[in-house]
């Protein structure tokens, strides 16, 4: 069975955001970048199906060159070979413009099953994957926790509000992973060691066979038009009292201020 | 015309939905524009009086066997053919697990510029302006769009729900030749009575300061005596206290209620993530120096397991 996987780099959650003179990106400079913990997991799901079931795993990236990184760390953890799609012409897309040309690459290379993070984390649009399967013309299970394989079917579990619902479609399909869906291993130094040697493809816009007004900025149809700082929350009183007293300062919080009682 | 996407299960309005279909509302008179709300799936039909209070001026049911079964593909086709066919120049999704998977299969086959879980909402010169947090609550970023028909999902508690009874046209619309991919063959809800915890008002979450699961019983009755919903740090969900469907924060839900209480929570940014856009933030921690307090609207330095059970037994006695 052969498998795409589509990785994003994000910048740490951990990463002080500075926001750029431009007003609409963030200053990049000392930023850590790492796989979006939730593409972490899709590229797990890939690996534990490829064991038992065999076949090769492509991971995917668009991006700056920094992205090699991501591509990297995929290779390490196991995935085979892998595709950047690395043009001026991809950078600043929104959802849309990210979709169109990550759905080109699931039409040219036409894969049995397809994973997808829930989300980018920080931007967190929580789109791409499902923009992908309705482009590519695939069936999609959202959100999944839990996944099988029986044939040409799958079936996934996904979390909604007060409890879950099994999806079933039929391959070639789209999964997009949501934590718990397995716990994504550490590369092994051997397994680090092995990704230096593995293939890193590079596409560009005209490889895809689009045109640059379709992608990245220019084929966006939404634009970030201003990055501020979020207000800050003022803290409110603290108190160290005894906890009956701070029973009642907490009822009266609640009555007052919050009017929820 | 304003589309609004009316979840619905078995007839019954998904609150979230109501939120969606007031803000329609609201932007109705912003645009002059009439707002339509759109119900579908089995059972529709008994949802269409319950929409009626929040003032469409029309309503789309759609309720044929193609979608009895939930589909996101299914449900995507439905609502972007009445778009299509109403000339739609806004649609709205409340940002519920339905919300976020059909949103944007809407929006690819529309064309349209998809904005998710946003927490404001403005006009400028006719166009939509969306904001939202980004980098975990480090930035607001304020989105605008380029395509002609622009979307959003609403991140729920946030948008007021407002009542404004209308009598609206009732349209059928035949989604008979839908023929959906994915299919939703078995829907698992656990007992009913509990709050969803991306819906309620109030919100009670524990941390690792719990101690261990044998505590949970304790902020449990604490929401319940609030109508509320239980939360969860990433702490006490690896430490497998409670399931990963409560954890709150970057790797898991995004809530927003009136209130939010925070016991034995540190305060991470990734926990912040998620709940930093709660109206007010109350937290119990007995060190004075942690992190959660900069954000709180009350702070308590304390003992949980004294002032937890002193507060649940002062509301006890209030009723
Ligand atoms: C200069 C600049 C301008 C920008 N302007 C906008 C803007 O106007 N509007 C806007 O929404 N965003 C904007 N962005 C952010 C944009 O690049 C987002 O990354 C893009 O919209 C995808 O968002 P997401 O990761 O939140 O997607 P999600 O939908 O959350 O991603 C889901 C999954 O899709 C896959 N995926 C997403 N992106 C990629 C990728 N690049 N390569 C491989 N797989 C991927 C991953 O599996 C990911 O887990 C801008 C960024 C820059 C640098
Ligand atoms: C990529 C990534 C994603 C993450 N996603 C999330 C997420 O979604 N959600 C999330 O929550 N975290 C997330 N985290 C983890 C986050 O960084 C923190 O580790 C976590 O939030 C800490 O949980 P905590 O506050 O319960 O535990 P701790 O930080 O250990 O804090 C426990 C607190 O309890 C207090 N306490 C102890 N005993 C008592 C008592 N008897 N009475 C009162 N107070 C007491 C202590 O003073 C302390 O402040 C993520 C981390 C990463 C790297």
């Amino acid at each position: 069975m052969n498998f795409l996987v589509f990785v994003k780099q994000v910048p740490d959650t951990e990463t002080k955001i500075q926001i750029a003179g431009d007003g609409k990106s963030i200053v990049e400079e000392g930023v850590n970048f790492i796989v979006s913990p939730y593409d972490e997991i899709a590229i797990e799901e890939a690996l534990l199906r490829k064991e038992a079931l065999g076949g090769e795993i492509t991971v995917v990236t668009m991006g700056p060159n920094r992205g090699e990184a991501a591509l990297r760390t995929a290779l390490a953890m196991g995935c085979d070979k892998a595709v950047h799609l690395e043009d001026d012409a991809f950078l600043g897309a929104d959802s849309y413009a990210t979709a169109k040309a990550l759905a080109a690459v699931v039409k040219k290379y036409s894969p049995d099953l397809v994973f997808f993070g829930k989300q980018g984390v920080g931007t967190d649009n929580t789109q791409v994957g499902q923009m992908v399967a309705e482009m590519a013309g695939l069936g999609h299970i959202g959100m999944c926790v839990k996944l099988e394989i029986e044939g040409d079917k799958v079936r996934g579990e996904r979390e909604i509000e007060g409890g879950r619902e099994t999806i079933e479609v039929s391959l070639p399909a789209v999964v997009v992973a949501q934590k718990g869906l397995n716990e994504p291993r550490y590369p092994a130094l051997r397994g680090i060691m092995q990704a230096k040697r593995k293939p890193i493809e590079k596409l560009t816009v005209a490889d895809l066979g689009l045109s640059a007004d379709e992608v990245g900025l220019a084929g966006s149809r939404t634009e970030f038009a201003s990055l501020t700082l979020p207000p800050a929350r003022e803290a409110g009183k603290k108190l160290e009292v005894e906890p009956e007293v701070a029973a009642k300062e907490i009822v009266a919080f609640l009555k007052n201020e919050a009017k929820a009682l | 015309m304003i589309l609004v996407f009316a979840e619905q299960r078995d007839g019954i309005l998904k609150k979230a939905a109501k939120e969606a279909v007031s803000e329609g509302k609201r932007l109705s008179s912003k645009l002059s524009v009439p707002v339509a709300a759109v119900v579908m799936g089995k059972g529709a039909a008994g949802a269409v009086d319950e929409v009626k209070n929040f003032g469409p001026d029309k309503v789309f049911l759609v309720e044929s066997a193609p979608l009895d079964q939930y589909s996101a593909d299914g449900f995507a086709e439905a609502m972007a053919n009445v778009a299509k066919e109403q000339g739609a120049t806004v649609i709205l999704f409340p940002a519920t697990t339905m919300g976020v998977d059909v949103a944007p299969r809407v929006a690819a086959k529309v064309k349209a510029g998809l904005v998710s879980d946003i927490t404001g909402l403005e006009v400028a010169d006719g166009k939509l302006l969306a904001t939202k947090p980004v980098y975990s609550g480090k930035a607001i970023a304020t989105v605008s769009f380029k395509s002609d028909i622009q979307m959003v999902t609403l991140r729920s508690n946030v948008f007021p729900l407002e009542e404004n009874p209308s009598s609206p046209e009732v349209v059928t619309v035949d989604g008979s030749g839908i023929s959906p991919m994915g299919i939703a063959v078995s829907t698992e809800l656990k007992e009913g009575g509990k709050v969803e915890l991306a819906e309620a008002a109030v919100v009670v979450s524990g941390g690792r300061g719990m101690k261990g699961p044998e505590n949970f019983p304790l902020i449990e009755e604490l929401a319940e005596l609030l109508g509320g919903a239980v939360g969860a740090s990433r702490a006490a969900v690896d430490a497998g206290w409670i399931d990963h469907s409560h954890q709150v924060g970057q790797t898991g839900k995004v809530v927003s209620p009136t209130v939010y209480i925070a016991c034995g929570i540190s305060g991470a940014i990734q926990h912040i993530a998620g709940m930093g856009s709660s109206k007010f933030i109350i937290a119990i921690n007995k060190d004075e120096d942690a992190p959660i307090f900069n954000v709180a609207s009350l702070g308590i330095v304390g003992d949980l397991f004294k002032v937890v059970p002193a507060l649940t037994e002062e509301l006890k006695n209030l009723n």
